[in-house]
């Protein structure tokens, strides 16, 4: 069992007040808090080794240069990467997924070729596909779901084909809370020939990611979904696919040899990073995935899920309320989407922002899912490991009262 | 700002007006503003005879602010020339931003000044201004020149 006093003491935002009100923070599937411990590294970071990595010989260039690369061989642990060089560093997850829409997609991708990705993709996994599409004449094409909000995989396998050049998914939907049986579907399409993107933006700060397990080829993720700061994110791809890969951005840091009229690139990871990079976002994600691996997945795993149960009877007895996802805890995550007939989710965000809850409305950056089914916006709560049951009671007693602000009778 | 003064009687009358929320059968004008943050989504519709708003509706989906807004600022602006409508979207814009200080310009929004204190809650502002400024697109389409 974790020890959810401990925890919740070691993340300073969980303890204020908003509106009056003790900060309920369940919008964490956007962002989550950062505990002390990668507060602390960050700050003990600027304070002491403040340095451009790469770049010098003195003391504080070789200190950032070494504790970049310290991140790095701890951010290729956490997945189960093979190599540090198959590591790179990127601003988010969707910088990560334009390198390989850009880089990969667009000096392999031909016309004729097939693009899949699953209709849930948050748009950072589908506005670079589309272009990269429209860029070479290919077709984008999608996966889409069953009435238990899974993918529906008889119809997966005649999507997904020989002309696949290209399959990107993420393994658990930001809208929707769904984890996809995606190891399943990525054999499926490595038959096919394709080339696979995954997408670990939701999936790793609640599941343990091997990326060999995986068979992924490139996986992507943020680090502020995982108590890091914002603006540090990870690409990592298979050494087979990168090494051959042009550069994306260009400049410093990623060039070996510069002439006036030609280059050669640095060796990988560092050909894609290039200009000075995120080193104290580095340091703060090494410090996250320290806190993560301190703790284990058993615990969280298990505290998430519990939550997850919990919220999903106490929302199902709440009137007019509808559950947008599968009601089936093993086949999702703590991201519970719902809606509340008669009321739009921003209202419903700002009624329950005055009892100092956070909570997501809108498109959560996956307009066709939305249209797909057919819905303007939901409202989202989702879960971290310092949440408590105590805090789905508070939510459920506001959401309770919402329709009432709004002028129905119950 | 407390939810009883966001959550008016008259704001959540409105945001249910299904008088204003209709189609146009001759409309002259159509424009569709949308506020990505939100997903508010509503397309106005103005029929426009000699410069003058003779009719005015809108559809669309959104949340209770950008609904009722919607709907006070076409009870507005029927029977107004288009000079007059551009004035009051500027009186209720500046309003929001707490430019207007005389009260006599917004005793001219009628029942719209019932969003003044929106600012509050900078969370809602796109939405109580998202009508108005899709008007003065649409006006502006209409009138090229000015
Ligand atoms: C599934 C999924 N993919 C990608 C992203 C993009 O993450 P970021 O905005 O950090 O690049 C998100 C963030 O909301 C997400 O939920
Ligand atoms: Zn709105």
């Amino acid at each position: 069992m974790l020890d959810i006093e401990t925890i919740r003491s070691e993340f300073p935002a969980l303890g204020q007040n908003v509106n009056g009100k003790p900060l309920v923070y369940l919008d964490n599937a956007a962002t989550t808090q950062m505990p002390v411990g990668v507060l602390e590294a960050v700050r003990n970071y600027k304070e002491r080794f403040n340095g451009n990595p790469h770049r010098g010989s003195h003391y504080l260039s070789v200190k950032a240069t070494m504790l970049l690369e310290e991140a790095r061989t701890k951010v290729a642990k956490f997945i189960n990467s093979p190599s540090t060089k198959e590591v790179v560093f990127t601003k988010n997850a969707t910088e990560a997924l334009n390198l390989v829409a850009y880089s990969y997609g667009l000096s392999s991708i031909q016309s004729g070729d097939e693009i899949v990705i699953c209709i849930s993709e948050h748009h950072s996994n589908l506005v670079p596909w589309q272009r990269v599409a429209g860029l070479k004449g290919a077709t984008l094409r999608y996966l889409y779901l069953t009435e238990e909000y899974e993918i529906d995989l008889e119809r997966a396998k005649q999507i997904i084909n020989e002309k696949t050049a290209v399959l990107a998914i993420a393994v658990m939907s930001n809208a929707l809370g769904t984890i996809y049986p995606i190891e399943k579907i990525v054999d499926y399409a490595h038959n096919q020939g394709a080339v696979v993107v995954i997408d670990g933006a939701q999936s790793v700060p609640h599941l343990k990611t091997d990326v060999q397990k995986l068979n992924a080829d490139f996986f992507v993720f943020s680090g502020h979904k995982l108590f890091a700061p914002m603006g540090i994110g990870v690409l990592y791809g298979k050494e087979s696919f990168l090494k051959d890969m042009p550069p994306f951005l260009m400049g410093g840091e990623m060039v070996e040899y510069v002439t006036e009229q030609e280059t050669s690139f640095n060796e990988l990871p560092h050909k894609f990073e290039a200009g000075t990079p995120n080193v104290e976002g580095a340091v703060g994600l090494g410090a996250a995935i320290d806190y993560l691996s301190e703790i284990g997945w058993e615990k969280i795993t298990e505290h998430e899920k519990s939550l997850t149960k919990y919220a999903l009877e106490k929302l199902s007895e709440v009137q007019y309320l509808k559950i947008i996802g599968s009601k089936n805890l093993e086949k999702r995550g703590p991201v519970i989407s719902f809606t509340l007939e008669g009321c739009h989710p921003h209202d419903i965000s700002t009624i329950v922002d005055m009892d100092g809850i956070a909570l997501r409305a809108g498109h959560h950056c996956a307009q066709p899912l939305m249209n797909y089914l057919q819905l303007p916006s939901t409202s989202r709560v989702s879960f971290s490991l310092y949440n408590t049951k105590e805090e789905i009671d508070i939510l459920v007693e506001s959401l309770s009262k919402v329709r009432g602000w709004l002028g129905y009778e119950s | 700002m407390s939810l009883s003064s966001l959550y008016t009687e008259l704001i959540l009358e409105h945001s249910r007006n299904c008088e204003n929320k209709r189609n146009l059968e001759c409309a002259t004008c159509t424009k569709r503003g949308y506020n990505p943050s939100c997903g508010d989504d509503i397309t106005i519709e103005l029929m426009m005879e000699e410069g003058k708003v003779i009719d005015a509706a809108f559809s669309g989906d959104g949340c209770a602010i950008s609904q009722a807004s919607t709907s006070m600022m076409i009870d507005l602006i029927k029977g107004r020339t288009s000079e007059e409508v551009q004035k009051l979207v500027q009186i209720f814009l500046g309003m929001i931003k707490k430019e207007i200080e005389k009260e006599e310009d917004l005793d001219l929004l009628e029942e719209a000044i019932a969003f003044q204190n929106i600012s509050n809650m900078p969370a809602r502002v796109k939405c109580a201004v998202l009508a108005w400024h899709t008007l003065i697109q649409a006006i502006e389409e209409l009138n090229p020149q000015s």
